[in-house]
């Protein structure tokens, strides 16, 4: 890291050049009208340049240290460069290691503040009322659908089930920011993507129930949906497998020549995998238009964050990889729509890599085999369920706008929570799926071991039923 | 050394696949090419076929370490044929990705000694993605080619024969091919095979094998064996770079008069067991052969399946001639590998056990 910064004059302003390039090409387009962005603060300059906001505010840690370099590049040797492969780098005789943290954490993007008023000079993407509202709903069916079907699992009628309690704002936020043509490859805390693209509480209780409707066919615990008419593939337990296969999806896309992107979901324990560094390094190297999103809720399960990294979370890590990165406050939901929205632009016009870290805090347990009271303070859950809920947050904004009443909440949550207690019934009641599914979509066609595993099992199953659940039909 | 000595034979010419009933490509001519250029040939023919294909992995760009990607990034362009950074799991991860898209997705590890960072996304992800998505989803354009085998030198990374691993895994298929011909035949089937697909290529044969291949675009199916050489004594079964072994350990039992039927089983998962079981009730014995360790090996699978088929057709127990349960040495190759005398004694204590 050390070359980073001993970079020339020359160079810096060079790049600077270079990069200014594609602030004209965002110039041309078409954006919707925000209030605050100008040219220049939508130059990709990102880590070069200061950062948006700097005008008003200082400038980010990185550029504290380029400025420190450049006093040393005030005297001659600045000018002599080495031409290593991988490009020329400045040399110097001052022997000076790269600080392992900065003095200051990269700040966090918000909008809103903790009561809902959005920060005067903000930027931001503005929101119109239907999408307001729509997202305000959304946000607030999740937290019921979430409450109901943890309930579900307490009461035995479904096996498993995870909350996305307190990361309501990400969830629904993001899939606001997103055109439906982007292909979303989950980590498992994101359902509120599918649930904005369209996905009904029939399909997500389907799916727990493991029932005839199932589109999954009953084959993976609760909570792993797919759906191939809403671009959101199938959830698989292992933690960050979808990061490198994002980068391939991505590349398609941009093969494709498709107004869309890949986006991609982690949670801070799955930047810890082989497969983050391999998802973002291929998407970087390849260039594939890919928008790596993290939340870092501050548990994987009972790890807390200071157990599984030193760095000052994902955000920094992206430079590492030459990935634009951002971090926000993921329980504002105007900073997230908006940074997910820009990172998108960049994504698709740019045909690069963008890494988000939306800092948030995962109220809920790990899931419904975890009491996380067992290593966290209770007081410390109640805190953020309370004071620093997203969804109580941008319902102060809606409210505040006049868009959103009293009268609207309880019929809301009633209306929801009548609906999601029908699906659930019916999805139990529902028929189970038949015995033939245990054993096609193995392969494309069944081969013949399958073949004759299935009729053993199916003459098994007719003449001692008794070892068996009731209810697949033959 | 006596590894070199054995293999020697296999410049001479190739194993005669003339036996096989409906082989109409084994009996038509081409040019005489060696297993790399067969490779090449057949992935020059993929790209062309299908504008949605990729080859990419480590050094392809410039042809690959063992040449079976010469010329494929001049002819079909970066975007498509393209060097990846030096991380497996990254490689079949992008390439679940592509595949996952529509795309076909051939992707090579440069040495299958080192496939095993991407064994969880073959495994847990490759693997599954069809059946787990209820046929929503499916990574069926993937292909993963990787060298396997024994090469004279290799020492413990550079000649594993990992095929056991994957073929434990139901979802993705395995393919090894026995020769020049084969390969070209059996990796377009692998690539336009609608499964993720593992294929091990015997690098012993890269340049050792030359054999006449067709030019044009020619499939050889999927999980279906061949009798390469017909008797009545003994069935061997192997696969890849050891048919090669077995034929001389058959050849010279000949001379002494014990009649041998050779298998080559193609594909291992799933793999062809009508065809072994009809030839072993005709036989009554069985021999397997393979590089790999015996403990655990596919050689293990054959024998069990064949025992419950064929029990009272068997005259003597089935026998495995295998590598030994050790890494794979560099200096001792020679008392490691499954040799044709070793082969030659268990061929014989089997006929007259």
């Amino acid at each position: 890291m050390a070359i980073w910064f001993a970079r020339s004059r020359n160079l810096v302003s060079s790049l600077r050049h270079n990069l200014c390039l594609s602030s004209t090409i965002l110039v041309k387009r078409d954006y919707s009208p925000r209030p605050v962005f100008t040219t220049s603060q939508l130059s990709s300059t990102v880590f070069l340049s200061p950062y948006v906001a700097s005008l008003r505010h200082e400038s980010t840690a990185a550029e504290k240290q380029l400025d420190v370099v450049q006093h040393s590049d005030d005297q001659e040797d600045a000018l002599q460069e080495l031409d290593f492969p991988g490009g020329n780098v400045g040399y110097t005789s001052e022997m000076k290691f790269i600080p392992e943290s900065s003095s200051r954490r990269i700040p966090c993007y918000r909008v809103l503040d903790e009561d809902g008023r959005i920060i005067p000079d903000s930027d931001y993407f503005p929101v119109s009322e239907k999408l307001a509202v729509r997202m305000y709903e959304q946000m607030a069916t999740l937290q019921v659908m979430d409450h109901i079907f943890y309930e579900a699992q307490r009461q035995g009628r479904i096996s498993f089930y995870l909350t996305s309690l307190g990361e309501e704002a990400i969830n629904i936020a993001s899939a606001a920011a997103l055109s439906p043509e982007d292909v979303v490859l989950p980590q498992y805390r994101e359902p509120g993507v599918l649930l904005w693209r369209g996905f009904t509480l029939e399909e997500f209780a389907n799916q727990c129930f493991g029932n005839k409707d199932d589109y999954g066919k009953g084959r993976q615990m609760p909570i792993h949906y797919g759906s191939n008419r809403h671009n959101y593939f199938t959830i698989s337990s292992p933690i960050a497998t979808q990061l490198p296969q994002a980068a391939g999806v991505g590349y398609s896309l941009k093969m494709e020549k498709k107004n869309a992107c890949a986006v991609t979901f982690i949670g801070d324990g799955g930047t810890s995998e082989g497969d983050f560094h391999a998802g973002l390094n291929f998407a970087a190297v390849l260039e594939a238009p890919v928008m790596f999103i993290c939340r870092n809720n501050g548990w994987a399960i009972s790890t807390h964050t200071s157990e599984q990294f030193r760095s000052d979370g994902i955000v920094v890590k992206g430079q590492a990889y030459g990935i634009r990165s951002i971090r926000v406050d993921g329980n504002d939901a105007l900073a997230v729509y908006s940074a997910v929205r820009s990172a998108r632009e960049m994504a698709v016009t740019e045909q690069r890599p963008v890494l988000i870290e939306a800092m948030t805090y995962r109220v809920g347990h790990h899931s419904t085999s975890d009491d996380s009271t067992k290593y966290r303070a209770a007081d410390e859950i109640q805190h953020w369920k309370m004071s620093r809920n997203p969804v109580n947050r941008f319902k102060k904004w809606v409210e505040d706008n006049g868009w959103w009443s009293e009268e609207d909440e309880s019929e809301l949550r009633s209306n929801t929570r009548k609906q999601l207690l029908q699906a659930i019934q019916a999805a139990e009641k529902c028929d189970k799926q038949p015995l033939k599914e245990l054993f096609n979509d193995v392969y494309d066609v069944k081969p013949k071991n399958l073949e004759e595993q299935e009729l053993g099992l199916k003459e098994l199953v007719e003449r001692q039923p008794q070892d068996y659940p009731s209810g697949f039909h033959v | 050394m006596a590894a070199l000595l054995g293999r020697s034979c296999r410049k001479l010419g190739f194993l005669s696949s003339g036996h096989g009933a409906r082989r109409s490509v084994s009996t038509e001519t081409g040019k005489s090419l060696n297993l790399y250029s067969a490779i090449n040939q057949a992935l020059h023919i993929a790209l062309d076929s299908d504008p949605r294909s990729f080859v990419f992995g480590e050094d392809v760009g410039f042809g690959g370490v063992f040449r079976c990607t010469t010329g494929l990034a001049e002819r079909f362009g970066k975007n498509r044929v393209f060097n990846t950074p030096l991380c497996e799991q990254g490689i079949v991860g992008f390439g679940i990705g592509l595949a996952a898209m529509g795309n076909r997705a051939i992707v090579e590890i440069q040495f299958a000694d080192y496939i095993y960072p991407a064994f969880d996304q073959i495994v847990n992800e490759a693997a599954k993605f069809r059946y787990r998505s209820g046929n929503q989803f499916n990574c069926g354009g993937l292909t993963i080619r990787a060298p396997y085998g024994a090469v004279g030198h290799g020492g413990h990374y550079h000649s594993q024969s990992p095929e056991a691993f994957f073929c434990h895994v139901p979802g993705i298929k395995v393919v090894i091919p026995r020769s020049p011909r084969e390969a070209k035949g059996l990796l377009l089937s692998c690539i336009r095979d609608p499964n993720p697909v593992v294929f091990f290529e015997p690098k012993w044969l890269y340049r050792q094998a030359v054999e006449e291949v067709p030019e044009h675009d020619y499939m050889i199916p999927l999980s279906e064996a061949e009798v390469i050489r017909e008797g009545n004594d003994i069935t061997l079964v192997g696969w890849g770079a050891q048919l090669t072994i077995m034929e001389q350990a058959c050849l010279e039992a000949e001379k002494e008069g014990i009649s041998c039927e050779l298998i080559d089983l193609k594909t291992l998962l799933p793999w062809d067991k009508e065809t072994v079981e009809a030839s072993v009730k005709k036989t009554g014995r069985l021999l397997i052969s393979h590089e790999a360790p015996i403990t655990g090996g596919f050689g293990a699978e054959i024998s069990a399946t064949i025992l419950e088929r064929c029990f009272l057709k068997l005259e003597a127990p089935v026998s495995r001639i295998c590598g030994l349960d050790t890494p794979f040495p560099l200096v001792f190759e020679p008392f490691y590998m499954p040799t044709k005398n070793k082969i030659l004694d268990a061929i014989k204590t089997t006929v007259n056990y």
